[in-house]
């Protein structure tokens, strides 16, 4: 829907959006550290000692995800930890009081699937969302369209972020028409796939991250929506490679995910972290 | 029926509320190509000539209408059956497998992938694959691989490779799913033969458009040979594949009613099965698709259960949702005991070993009283080679060690064992060893 054409004035996204804007702000010209985490993985407990984790170890936004029956746009490592929360007995309400949590030092995106957020109706859902603290939403099988609208309109009479992705395979006019839709930050997907860790990606960067941000701009220009570069990023030297590639955010799920699955898994993401902030020169 | 048609191409992309395109943005461009390529394709009279070519002389189309007498007789009514196992590859499933193959081969694609249940739709596209020289990879639930071997073995004797699947209750729903998530990543060289006219669009009015053949000979057909139209078409439905692809010639038919049967599994009130359009579940979003899908309270998609892998969905094409709402179809549950019992009972009445997907709509016809009824159309969607060993050793479960023993004075020799005539001592020339 590429019906919105303003970048001035207020924000669609309303409060959530002001929120993400700020967090990426405080980066301007630097990437900002977007971690992604399974909500309720390995357990409920520990999912929140890890929590706490990402914010000490420098999180500036984070991605939350909700263990879902059928997640398919995540590889192995994030399916895995879904399908092992889930049989844990974690519940969306569960990931909902996780994201509460984590939301009072950073703001939070929700990330999940159509059927877990249609399920309780769009506006209710929205609703939680708002209750909860969290900013915005990332829905991999809602693309911008037909499919999305109410979804769309449900969040931005919320005040969240509606935030949706681009991929290699989304033609030029394609991603302009997303970037117009995008609300607080555009995710570029780094490659044609699903989530996952990858051998070295990075001279691929700066093409992904150019073109999410200009690709089919009209005489105008492109939209000042910030990018959020992820799926592969799994250590600094991906990270220095995604912000020299002009990358306004950072964010990485599979390699956290692994690490939240090792036996003292504070004590590992915290290190991926520590990795992840010196290759953005922190 | 009110479709929503996309504005350039009138591919259907939703049929009433259901439907749609809920998938990741990565392929997106390839179902927009998929819709464009496909409604040229649908009237290109080189392609459809290709097509009609190798269901003839390669599938052995069309595949014959036969007035089952014996059934008939235990039924009360006429019941001609639709025979789709008699097509090479024993099931419907060939029809859509060659036709989407031949549009990967025209759209340049040189891998196809696909999801299998039962394993027909697996054999079916390793058979095209092979046929018109295309890489294939099949994802398959490890408890299929188990249900289904022989098809396995085809398979692989066919050059495919059969990829098996861990997740969740390793059958159809997660081979759906990690089929997707290959699409997801190879989009560029692979087309993805979905197997039942479910998915994101346009698979569906695809699917349904290469499966319509069964409903346009049948039509042809039982017109000429019983001089009339039934009263009744009667099919199974997993996602709807066989179904669609029987009813569609008769949509425009208001004397011919049309009935679903899907998986009753343990029984409705069990929550085990898989009628998704019987049982009335809400709707949600599925393999790329709104409509009706088994779901608990969070939005968590629910495993279904059946005991004929092909009807073990837990969603369901959105044209049937469709046809259930606007009362054109009803749709009705078969519980697995009955199924398996049709598939015994139609063996011995017409010597046609049914697959048991086709066996729940068997059973329908034959034991659920159907007074209005003179003249049945059923989709015998499937041989059932690939079901003899599940089907029997449920048939030992529910009937116990005298399944397979007949009414009467009759008896039948057990599968293994020695011959007792054979000698004076009853033991046998072995000795009482069982012999193979
Ligand atoms: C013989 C047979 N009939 C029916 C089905 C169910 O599929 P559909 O509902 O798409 O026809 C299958 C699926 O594997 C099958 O093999």
């Amino acid at each position: 829907m590429s019906t919105d054409q303003t970048t001035t004035g207020a924000l669609r996204g309303g409060a959530g959006e002001e929120r993400l804007a700020a967090a990426f702000a405080e980066h301007e010209g630097d990437a900002a550290l977007m971690p992604y985490i399974m909500g309720g993985y390995p357990d409920l407990t520990t999912s929140r000692e890890i929590a706490k984790a990402y914010v000490a170890g420098g999180a500036d936004l984070v991605e939350l995800g909700v263990p879902y029956s059928d997640p398919l746009a995540d590889g192995p490592v994030v399916h895995a930890a879904g399908t092992a929360a889930l049989q844990a007995g974690v519940t969306v309400d569960d990931v909902f009081a996780l994201g509460e949590q984590l939301a009072a030092d950073v703001p939070v995106v929700l990330m999940t699937y159509a059927n877990i957020v249609l399920r309780p109706g769009v506006g209710a859902f929205a609703a939680r969302l708002r209750d909860s603290g969290l900013s915005g939403l990332i829905v991999p099988d809602l693309p911008i369209g037909e499919e999305s609208e109410g979804v769309v309109a449900a969040l931005d009479a919320a005040g969240l972020a509606f935030v949706p992705l681009v991929a290699p395979t989304t033609a030029d006019a394609r991603v302009a028409e997303v970037r117009q839709a995008a609300r607080g930050f555009l995710y570029a997907v780094s490659v044609t796939g699903t989530t996952g860790e990858r051998a070295s990606l990075g001279d691929q960067f700066a093409e992904v991250v150019t073109r999410a941000k200009t690709a089919g701009a009209g005489p105008g220009g492109g939209s000042e929506v910030p990018v959020g570069l992820g799926f592969g990023i799994s250590n600094g030297e991906n990270a220095a490679q995604a912000a020299a590639a002009g990358a306004d955010g950072v964010i990485v799920g599979s390699r956290l995910v692994r690490a939240a699955g090792d036996e003292d898994p504070v004590a590992s993401v915290s290190s991926v972290l520590a990795d992840l902030s010196r290759g953005l020169g922190r | 029926m009110s479709t929503t048609h996309g504005p350039e191409t009138g591919s259907e992309r939703r049929f009433g509320p259901y439907g749609g395109r809920y998938v990741p943005e990565s392929l997106l461009p390839a179902l927009d190509e998929l819709e464009a390529v496909w409604s040229q394709l649908r009237d290109d009279a080189a392609f459809q000539g290709e097509f009609r070519g190798l269901l003839r002389d390669y599938v052995g189309r069309p595949s014959p209408l036969y007035l089952a007498r014996r059934l008939s007789e235990r039924a009360g009514r006429e019941v001609w059956l639709k025979r789709e196992d008699l097509n090479h590859t024993g099931a419907h499933k060939i029809n859509n497998a060659l036709g989407q193959c031949l549009i990967a081969k025209r759209m340049g694609k040189p891998r196809v992938i696909a999801e299998t249940g039962a394993g027909q739709h697996g054999v079916a596209t390793a058979t095209a694959a092979a046929l018109l020289d295309l890489e294939c990879v099949i994802y398959m639930g490890v408890e299929d691989i188990r249900r289904q071997m022989p098809n396995v073995q085809r398979m692989r004797l066919l050059g495919t490779t059969v990829q098996p699947v861990e997740s969740g209750a390793r059958t159809l729903k997660e081979a759906v799913s990690q089929a997707f998530r290959d699409w997801v990543a190879s989009v560029g060289d692979t087309h993805y033969v979905m197997g039942t006219a479910a998915g994101a669009a346009p698979f569906p009015a695809i699917v349904r458009d290469l499966q319509r053949i069964i409903g346009d000979e049948a039509r042809e057909q039982i017109l000429e040979q019983a001089g009339r139209l039934p009263d009744r078409v009667v099919a199974c439905v997993g996602g709807g594949s066989n179904a669609i692809g029987i009813f569609t010639a008769f949509l425009d038919d208001p004397g011919v009613a049309l009935v679903g049967v899907e998986a009753g599994g343990h029984g409705i009130a069990s929550g085990s099965h898989g009628a998704v359009l019987a049982s009335g579940v809400d709707a949600g979003v599925l393999h790329g698709s709104y409509g009706p899908v088994m779901q608990d309270a969070q939005g968590q998609i629910l495993e279904a259960h059946s005991v004929s892998a092909g009807l073990d969905y837990p969603g369901v094409g959105p044209q049937h949702a469709w046809l259930r709402d606007s009362g054109r179809a009803t749709y009705v549950p078969v519980e697995d005991d009955d199924a398996v019992r049709a598939f015994r009972d139609v063996a011995r009445l017409e010597g046609i070993i049914p697959a048991l997907e086709s066996s729940h709509a068997l059973h329908h016809v034959l034991n659920v009283p159907a007074p209005e009824v003179e003249v049945d159309l059923v989709c015998l969607s499937g041989r059932g080679d690939k079901d003899l060993a599940e089907a029997l050793q449920k048939l030992e479960e529910i009937d116990g060690a005298d399944a397979l023993k007949l009414d009467g004075e009759r008896t039948i020799a057990p599968a293994l064992g020695h011959d007792p005539a054979a000698d004076e001592d009853g033991a046998g020339p072995q000795g009482g060893e069982e012999v193979r």
